[in-house]
């Protein structure tokens, strides 16, 4: 066995196996540093001879290295010595407590104590089973950054003395919630990349859909898991469409819809009617007005009234600018250009967005349907300037043109 | 990223293997779907109705002929199928050794072609 099948079952049995050491041990990094070392030793090891049982064989393994690593740090302590008094695998270990132990695993990633960043990183790595250079690639920065932050992450965690638990009844919702904006994270960096050469990066929002069907699995009465699940099928639904041959992207009103995926259109319908139990959250108010859009034959034929509808409600649950700024976009279909202006020259003067390009790029929109050209043209090319993805300034760039 | 379909294909020896403990069989299958899910890679599974019950309609002729189940010397049978969102072929045939299956019967483990591509172009055959 090669390179590849180390990694195919490690993708496959990390989060289970990390999840079920952190159990044993107590120790979250701890865990993960054992499950490491098992890697590195199947690596070498499979080639010679491929085990058995292989996912049992990186259990064994790590069990064993995480033993190893306590008895070394650790003189003998009447807990630890009792540890490795019973090297035994567990080989009939509780399907219901280890799916309990991986969503204790994704809430420990995704602890308030950590950074932001960390915290997607330590998700991608534990739960989702990358590794640093996948996720450097996933989120376009070093290699060392990404170790670093994990290394730091688990420090954090362990100075934190961070239970591994699930969270009390109190706080579960408030903390499935940040959960959810991990998962959120790493998909809109998929989706939009934040810089790079290439605006959608469907493998990074894979990630994401993964780790939140995970989460469905582990929390299926949590109808706002099915929003995020909803959110992001649908999202991901248009991804065929949104870029041309060159990789420019391409917008909602421009894009071919007969490319988009009916199969995830169809999934994420599906995923929004599991939501709507209890009435919308944020992700769910977001997926049915990308659901709006997957029933549209046309920009023209879309039901914008009920979509202004949504971003109103989706105003009152979770406010926010970005939210205003889409709610401007949905008016302007919806009613015209002049109310929209009205509602984003509002967030410019409040300064809610300061330094997003996508404020003077909606606004030099605006301004381009109500003809005031020269304006316009200044807005799309302050939005240029602001811009990170590279696709996405050069489409800026050339409507600004288009106005001279 | 790419969809797979494990494709169940028994014969009328690993299908009757299969009903004699059929209870038993659904309980394994059951807690196959349960890891697929936890996983994340789980995007749709059906099981087929007996072939018995089924029909064949065959074009070999001017018009076509309709036979009914279970279609005499067919030697595998599709039974139904698990449709997986994985990062790899390797995975999805990961997840295929692990289905609980009776001696005799075999996945057939196919990738599903995207909307973008002609199925067995020469561009598509490089891909896992």
């Amino acid at each position: 066995m090669g390179t590849a099948d180390v990694e195919t079952i490690w993708r496959v049995e990390s989060a289970r196996i990390v999840a079920a050491l952190t159990r044993f041990t107590g120790d979250f990094g701890l865990a993960e540093d054992a499950a490491q070392e098992a890697v590195a030793e199947a690596l070498v090891s499979w080639r010679r001879a491929s085990p058995a049982n292989p996912a049992g064989w990186l259990m064994a393994t790590a069990r064993r290295r995480a033993i190893d690593a306590i008895r070394r740090r650790v003189a003998l302590h009447d807990r630890y010595a009792l540890l490795a008094a019973e090297p035994a695998v567990d080989k009939d270990v509780d399907l219901d407590r280890i799916d309990d132990d991986v969503l204790a695993l994704m809430f420990v990633s995704c602890h308030p104590v950590l950074a932001p960043a960390a915290r997607v990183a330590l998700t991608l790595r534990v739960v989702g089973g990358l590794t640093s250079e996948e996720i450097a690639r996933a989120l376009l920065v070093p290699v060392p950054t990404v170790q670093a932050r994990i290394t730091r992450a688990k420090k954090t965690i362990a100075a934190a003395a961070v239970p591994f638990e699930l969270p009390p009844a109190d706080e579960r919702r408030d903390r499935l919630g940040g959960v959810l904006s991990v998962l959120y994270v790493i998909f809109t960096e998929g989706s939009t990349a934040t810089s790079g050469d290439r605006l959608v990066r469907p493998d990074v929002a894979y990630e994401a859909i993964r780790l939140t069907r995970t989460l469905a699995a582990l929390q299926p009465d949590e109808p706002e898991v099915y929003g995020l699940l909803a959110l992001c099928e649908l999202t991901a639904a248009r991804f065929p469409a949104r870029t041309g041959p060159d990789g420019s992207p391409v917008l909602l009103a421009d894009q071919d819809r007969r490319l988009w995926d009916p199969a995830a259109i169809r999934r994420g319908v599906a995923a929004l009617a599991r939501a709507s139990t209890r009435g919308l959250g944020p992700y769910g108010l977001q997926a049915a007005i990308a659901a709006s859009h997957a029933a549209a034959p046309s920009v023209e034929e879309t039901d914008w009234d009920r979509i202004v509808v949504l971003y109103e409600a989706l105003g009152w649950t979770a406010p926010s600018p970005v939210v205003e700024l889409n709610r401007a976009v949905a008016v302007a279909m919806a009613s015209g250009p002049a109310p929209a202006l009205a509602i984003v020259d509002e967030l410019i003067a409040a300064n809610r967005l300061p330094g997003s390009h996508v404020v003077p790029t909606v606004r030099g929109e605006l301004l381009t349907r109500l003809g005031r050209r020269t304006e316009a043209r200044t807005e799309l090319e302050l939005a240029a300037r602001l811009c990170a993805n590279q696709r996405e300034r050069a489409v800026l760039l050339g409507k600004a043109a288009a106005l001279s | 990223m790419s969809k797979y379909m494990l494709i169940m294909r028994g014969t009328d020896e690993s299908n009757a293997a299969m009903m004699a403990t059929i209870d038993e069989a659904m309980a394994e299958t059951g807690r196959f779907i349960e890891q697929m899910m936890g996983a994340g890679v789980l995007v749709a599974a059906e099981g087929l109705d007996d072939p018995g019950r089924g029909v064949v309609v065959d074009f070999g002729g001017e018009t076509p002929v309709v036979t009914d189940g279970p279609y005499g010397e067919t030697r595998e049978l599709f039974g139904g199928y698990f449709l997986l969102d994985v990062a790899t072929k390797q995975e999805a045939v990961e997840w295929a050794k692990r289905f609980p299956a009776v001696r005799g019967s075999k996945i057939e483990v196919r990738r599903v072609a995207e909307a973008d591509e002609v199925p067995f172009s020469n561009e598509s055959k490089g891909r896992n």
